[in-house]
């Protein structure tokens, strides 16, 4: 096993690349556990480098998606690779499986499918193989296979036995979760076979997804947000004990002298520990006000998502949305709490935030606000604006945020663009910037720590 | 180096077993890794996956003695390290009225007014011990630092007594539910092991384990069951320790099979929150009992 140890630190700068911290004393212990159990049980050898080199959960499915390539099942074509040529006798072979639930089998199909339908580009063509362009596409694969298309007759080869409600949802529910699992089979198979032509590093660069906290809210897939939407009760719980105990230490300070004389009692009238006096806790109340037009939505949506799990850290939270008007939707928030994706719907058809277009108007809405709600805003209530600041054009009513700043205790502006797009095209960053501050919060790393910075402890 | 627990992962896995305890492979992996190598075992994850019961069932496999030291916000070096008893030396020194001050500082602080909590146990226990650090992201930063001083070179100082060796290291196992972010310095000493929900097959094995009187095929229904309901997002998912509890319930129950009627009457053994309960009966379809 001459050329593990040079695997062992390409595969850490690796991880290093896609944000996972792993230091010398990490790759030290990983070499380490490899020397203690050898390398015939490649699951084994996963959990080995996953404890020695992880630190926290969140960064599972990148390490995953690594190990696999650096540390591939086979090379070339999959031995366990199913036997299968032509495209109906696989999506044949497919439903069976699927149906059975055989994990072993389907890693065969995965492995089949990328074999014959996902191969493109010119290699193996001419002798030369060498060609840039080309590779194994698990885009391809699936296109061709379609596994989501065959739901119902996985469902129809399930229900054989049981066709009622209860067998009914879980045989639907268990076929969607092995149809994703396909998925996942496919792309990793034609993540390793490409990265084995290509070049591992290169792929391991593009193809592996960054972790959950660095997806930028506005081009998330439909998968990320849901796994975004997953992370947010755990986050919600992390802030609020962090935030609890921040404001616990700042009313720390006064000796209570009744309480220390007590206390010392026990030490024969020796004051050894002093109790300190303790201070009503005074809770932040907050001010949202969200764009909810189409660009940034999934952005406000978020950080509603966030604030909702936070609601019992603040006296009160009062919500506002606005596209072209401002209306106030703290109901709308709270009553759903239950359905985070239905959320933004709802706001959206029950909420009075347009008059025309879905295109955001700035300059109306802040205007509106200040007319309609301005007296929710108080010396003691910290708002935050969420949006791009993109005004399409139109006025940006800097004179109502400059009203805003002056009621609020504080105001903040959490901005989803990167801020090298600050101020170009018809986007008003820039002179929002210079009345209010604002922030690049474009993704939930970002996210969580400015909620901690800002919140007053 | 001491001599170490464990032969092999295999070796592992059926001692485990046989404290009533179904390690998966990474688990069994990581177990053997932390003896082996002589770190303390970081063990994250969600409420109810078994992270205390590893460490018991630990203790049971290799015959130690389990020391606990439970986490909660305030502990300090009083409470997980050693204590002098005050009032114990209080009546020492009242005892002792006429004796001069050299023999009176002497006396008071030896060995027998040291009141040795979890850690000082744990340390100076010349038998076997797996040292049970619970829930550690409850305690605040400051005890942090107290750890990786004791975890890292298994020794104490008692400024009046001198400093304390461990004759024979524990086996230190760490818990966190991640409700805060430990510091990066006591990551670092300690292998990491997220346990997350386990696959069905050995959750099945795990509930037949510990429920063995309730039939198979009811279990595996259960299982499905359960697996269905961690797929969908609810506030509290069931895990282990709730699948068990309701094999108990539908055991205790007498049921056969799991109907509608069953699932929708026990709920309340696996969910703890309304809504998740609303929820999980809309897309089990539970509700079409009222139709």
């Amino acid at each position: 096993m001459s050329g593990l140890p040079d695997r062992l630190v390409e595969f850490v700068g690796a991880l290093r690349e896609h944000g996972i911290p792993v230091g010398p004393g990490e790759t030290v212990d990983a070499a380490a556990a490899v020397d203690v159990l050898g390398l015939a049980d490649r699951e084994q050898l996963r959990a080995a480098l996953a404890a020695t080199v992880l630190r926290r959960s969140g960064q599972r499915a990148a390490f995953d998606a690594l190990f696999d390539l650096y540390f591939p099942v086979a090379v070339g074509s999959a031995e366990t690779a199913a036997e299968a040529s032509d495209l109906n006798e696989l999506r044949n072979a497919l439903v069976a499986a699927l149906a059975e639930g055989d994990a072993e089998r389907l890693r065969g199909l995965a492995a089949a499918g990328v074999e014959v339908f996902g191969q493109y580009g010119s290699f193996g063509e001419g002798g030369s193989g060498g060609g840039g362009m080309s590779g194994w596409s698990a885009y391809q694969t699936l296109e061709r296979v379609r596994p989501d298309a065959l739901l119902n007759r996985v469902l129809a080869a399930i229900r054989g036995e049981q066709g009622d409600g209860l067998g009914e949802a879980l045989a639907r529910q268990e076929a969607q979760s092995r149809i994703a699992s396909f998925r996942e089979q496919v792309q990793a198979e034609a993540r390793r076979r490409t990265a084995e032509y290509r070049g591992r590093d290169r792929i391991a660069r593009h193809a592996v997804a960054p972790q959950t906290d660095l997806v930028s809210f506005t081009n998330a897939s439909r998968q990320q947000l849901t796994e975004l939407r997953r992370t947010i009760q755990p986050l919600s719980r992390k802030l609020a004990t962090r935030l609890a105990s921040r404001r616990r230490r700042a009313r720390r300070g006064q000796i209570d002298l009744r309480r220390t004389l007590r206390r010392s009692l026990a030490t024969g009238g020796v004051p050894m520990r002093p109790a300190m006096r303790e201070r009503r806790p005074g809770r932040p109340e907050l001010v949202l006000l969200c764009d909810m037009s189409g660009s940034v939505a999934g952005f406000a949506q978020f950080t509603l998502l966030l604030v909702q799990a936070l609601a019992d850290q603040f006296s009160k939270v009062r919500t506002f949305a606005f596209v072209e008007l401002t209306d106030e939707i703290t109901e709308l928030v709270t009553a759903g709490a239950a359905d985070p994706e239905g959320l933004a719907r709802r706001i959206m058809t029950e909420a009075r935030l347009t008059r025309w277009g879905m295109s955001s108007d700035y300059g109306d809405s802040l205007g509106s606000f200040v007319e309609g709600w301005l007296d929710a805003v108080g010396p003691r209530t910290s708002v935050l604006i969420l949006g791009d600041g993109r005004t399409n054009g139109g006025d940006p009513n800097l004179a109502a945020v400059r009203d805003i700043a002056d009621h609020a205790k504080h105001v903040h502006w959490l901005n989803p663009e990167p801020r090298s797009a600050w101020g170009t095209g018809d986007s008003a960053a820039l002179e929002y910037g210079r009345v209010v501050p604002m922030h690049e919060c474009r993704n939930l790393r970002q996210l969580t720590q400015l909620v901690t910075e800002l919140l007053p402890g | 180096m001491q001599e170490p627990l464990f032969g092999s992962v295999d070796e592992v896995v059926e001692r485990l077993a046989g404290a009533g305890y179904l390690a998966s492979t990474p688990v069994a992996t990581t177990v053997y890794l932390a003896d082996r190598l002589g770190k303390p075992l970081l063990v994250e994850g969600p409420a109810g996956v078994g992270k205390t019961e590893l460490a018991r069932a630990l203790a049971e496999a290799t015959s130690s003695e389990l020391v606990r030291l439970q986490c909660y916000e305030g502990i300090d070096e009083a409470r997980a390290l050693y204590e002098w008893n005050h009032a114990k030396q209080l009546l020492r020194i009242t005892a002792g009225r006429d004796e001069g001050w050299e023999d009176t500082r002497d006396e008071v602080f030896s060995e027998e007014f040291l009141l040795p909590r979890p850690l000082l146990k744990a340390i100076r226990n010349p038998e076997p011990t797996v040292l049970l650090i619970d829930e550690t992201d409850k305690s605040d930063v400051e005890m942090e630092g107290l750890l990786l001083e004791v975890l890292g070179d298994f020794q104490v100082t008692v400024p009046e007594l001198g400093t304390i060796t461990a004759t024979r290291r524990p086996f230190v196992l760490l818990t966190s539910n991640a409700t805060r972010e430990l510091s990066e310095a006591l990551k670092r000493r300690c292998l990491f092991l997220h346990l997350d929900f386990p696959s069905p097959e050995l959750e099945r094995d795990i509930v037949t384990l510990k429920v063995p009187g309730l039939d198979v095929r009811l279990t595996d229904s259960l299982v499905r069951v359960v697996g269905a309901l961690r797929g969908m997002e609810l506030r509290k998912a069931p895990s282990i320790a709730e699948s068990v509890d309701w094999a108990r319930t539908l055991l205790a129950l007498g049921a056969d099979t799991l109907d509608e009627q069953i699932v929708e009457s026990t709920l309340g053994v696996i969910l703890k929150y309304q809504s998740d309960h609303r929820k999980a009966a809309a897309e089990l379809r539970l509700d079409k009992l009222l139709t």
